[in-house]
């Protein structure tokens, strides 16, 4: 298999869209998926292989819904986020697990701290991602962000993009 | 001499006022009460049959504080456990849910059937008889634990109503629930466990108030309305009914799709045909009149003091237990009928995590407006008074009055006011 990416261009684009969540630059953020693309939260605890058909997400966003959480985000009225939290994310153990140019997979480990009216919260996982390159570079076809604790008792709600 | 507690509730309906003292929101004393006068002596939501299909299966769950195994004999039979080893008192079980055929506490590793018999203990020989007679050394079982139509509730005190009486005309309302299957239904995969800091009885609140929803909701209207026909026509009409022991309902028409039974053009035409024969089947059951009832009307029940059971554009069971006066947990779960098609298992989830799940683009802003709430009390230094007098000088309380939550409160001043300070 030759490479698809390197470590340093996966690592790259990925610090990248963590930093246009923590600016809270959403519509770049959005611009680093492809049209169509999904984005996915399984239950705390889900495997992996969990489908949304037949199981409870936090979320399961078509690209339109993603498009219009967007949009929500940006809002006055998405009250659990106005003023906008401040977050940061950390992002490491990036892996290539395998395809090629047109379709390859990638993971990441995250922790991502959200502080708001004097309350700090943490949300840790990992991400699993189906990748593409297109002319305009690396692109997100899908994003799944597993959260790794037991349950969401501390945070209360996920009202940000971990 | 007894020193008489400060008024918690200012109810005047000569003057159309309705008042609740915000210390009910942060007393601690308020809670240890509650504790007593509430959680100790009602009905408590458990787990649905459905989540225990099997001989051996089990899960553990926190019902008011109290660690309990929920699991299915071999014999088919229903029991729960408080999870405390009767030797030392450790957990018992540490998994969230499984399927097995005994108990065993790793500690000094006595170990226990399905139906809670101790069946093992190293050094047994070291026991007296006097500790093998009465059960001592079982896992103790709840005082009691009754299903209604597989809605598994334990009550605390051995004696008293049971569920079915307690429940009393809450039951109409659940019927008009689990009717919607002819089969069974069943919780779906996925149990959503949260939590936030606010008292616990803001959400009883919150689950039935038709008031909130325009304000608190906009951007989850702005969604539904960016995706063309996603509404119908249908206004949110209706009202509150008290159903007596404290439990109230609201139930009202609205606009979204519910898959048990009313489709929206979004759906598409197979869907729409669906939900056509769903209903159709739902007139042969039970006759034009309650088939309308059951598709076109919405409703959010509340059974005192912490059981939810929501059937709007998905249906949601809730329970909730305070951690302290500030801080509660929530175990939610989606209910839905057993033989439901694929495709419209799929539309429900859908529906259930756009305006219901903590990622959704509702059920956030609830969270967030029950912390602020709680936070507000701060300010007047635990004095103060919340306000839930809408419409109390109607003789037919809207949907987006306050008549429902009136009705919890009453019950809850009721029971501690019984319950000596």
């Amino acid at each position: 298999m030759s490479a698809v990416a390197t470590r340093s261009e996966l690592e790259d684009f990925l610090y990248l869209e963590a930093a246009l969540l923590d600016n809270w630059q959403l519509d770049e953020w959005l611009a680093l998926f492809v049209e169509g693309a999904r984005y996915f939260i399984p239950p705390a605890g889900a495997d992996d292989d969990a489908d949304p058909s037949t199981t409870l997400f936090y979320v399961a966003d078509d690209y339109h819904r993603l498009c219009e959480r967007v949009k929500r985000l940006k809002k006055r009225t998405a009250h659990a986020e106005f003023p906008h939290s401040r977050c940061r994310r950390m992002v490491s153990n990036v892996r290539l697990l395998g395809g090629d140019a047109a379709h390859f997979t990638v993971t990441s480990n995250f922790v991502t701290w959200r502080s708001k009216l004097g309350v700090t919260t943490t949300f840790f996982g990992h991400h699993v991602y189906a990748m593409t390159r297109t002319n305009d570079g690396l692109c997100i076809v899908s994003k799944k962000t597993f959260l790794d604790q037991d349950d969401i008792r501390d945070q209360g709600k996920i009202s940000i993009i971990p | 001499m007894t020193v008489n507690a400060p008024a918690l509730l200012d109810d005047d309906r000569g003057r159309g006022v309705f008042r609740v003292a915000r210390l009910a929101f942060t007393c601690p004393h308020i809670l240890a009460r509650e504790r007593e006068a509430i959680f100790n002596n009602s009905w408590l939501y458990v787990g649905h049959e459905s989540e225990i299909p099997q001989g051996g299966d089990f899960l553990t769950r926190k019902v008011a504080g109290r660690d309990v195994i929920f699991t299915r004999g071999k014999d088919a039979t229903v029991r729960a456990f408080f999870n405390t080893c009767p030797h030392r008192g450790a957990l018992v079980c540490r998994e969230a849910a499984g399927n097995g055929a005994m108990f065993r506490c790793f500690y000094h590793s006595w170990a226990f059937d399905l139906e809670g018999k101790l069946i093992n203990r190293p050094g047994d020989e070291a026991y007296a008889q006097g500790t093998r007679q009465g059960g001592m050394h079982d896992l103790l079982r709840v005082p009691r634990l009754e299903n209604y139509r597989g809605l598994y509730f334990t009550h605390f005190q051995p004696t008293g109503p049971d569920l079915k009486t307690y429940l009393g005309g809450a039951l109409e309302y659940i019927d008009l629930v689990l009717d919607q299957s002819e089969t069974a239904m069943e919780i779906v995969g996925g149990t959503q466990q949260y939590g936030f800091d606010a008292n616990w009885k803001l959400l009883c609140e919150n689950s039935i108030d038709g008031y909130h929803g325009l304000p608190t909701h906009a951007s989850y209207f702005d969604y539904v309305k960016s995706k063309p026909g996603s509404l119908v026509e249908v206004a949110i009409k209706g009202r509150a009914f008290d159903l007596g022991n404290g439990h109230a309902v609201v139930q009202y028409t609205a606009p979204w799709g519910r898959p048990v039974a009313q489709a929206v053009p979004a759906w598409g035409e197979a869907a729409a045909q669906e939900v056509a024969a769903i209903k159709a089947r739902l007139v042969e059951r039970f006759g034009p009149e309650r088939a309308e009832r059951m598709s076109s009307t919405n409703r959010n029940l509340l059974v005192f003091p912490n059981f939810v059971m929501n059937d709007i554009m998905a249906v949601t069971l809730r329970t909730f237990f305070p951690d302290a006066p500030a801080k509660q947990t929530v175990n939610a779960w989606a209910l839905a009928p057993r033989e439901e098609s694929a495709a419209m298992r799929e539309l429900r989830l859908f529906n259930f995590l756009e305006f219901l799940g903590p990622g959704g683009f509702a059920t956030p802003d609830d969270c967030e407006a029950l912390a602020l709430c709680q936070r507000g009390y701060g300010s007047l230094g635990g004095s103060g008074w919340n306000d839930i007098s809408k419409g109390y000088q109607r003789d037919d309380p809207q949907v987006d009055d306050e008549a429902q939550m009136r009705t919890f409160w009453r019950e809850w001043n009721r029971r501690l006011v019984a319950q000596p300070a």
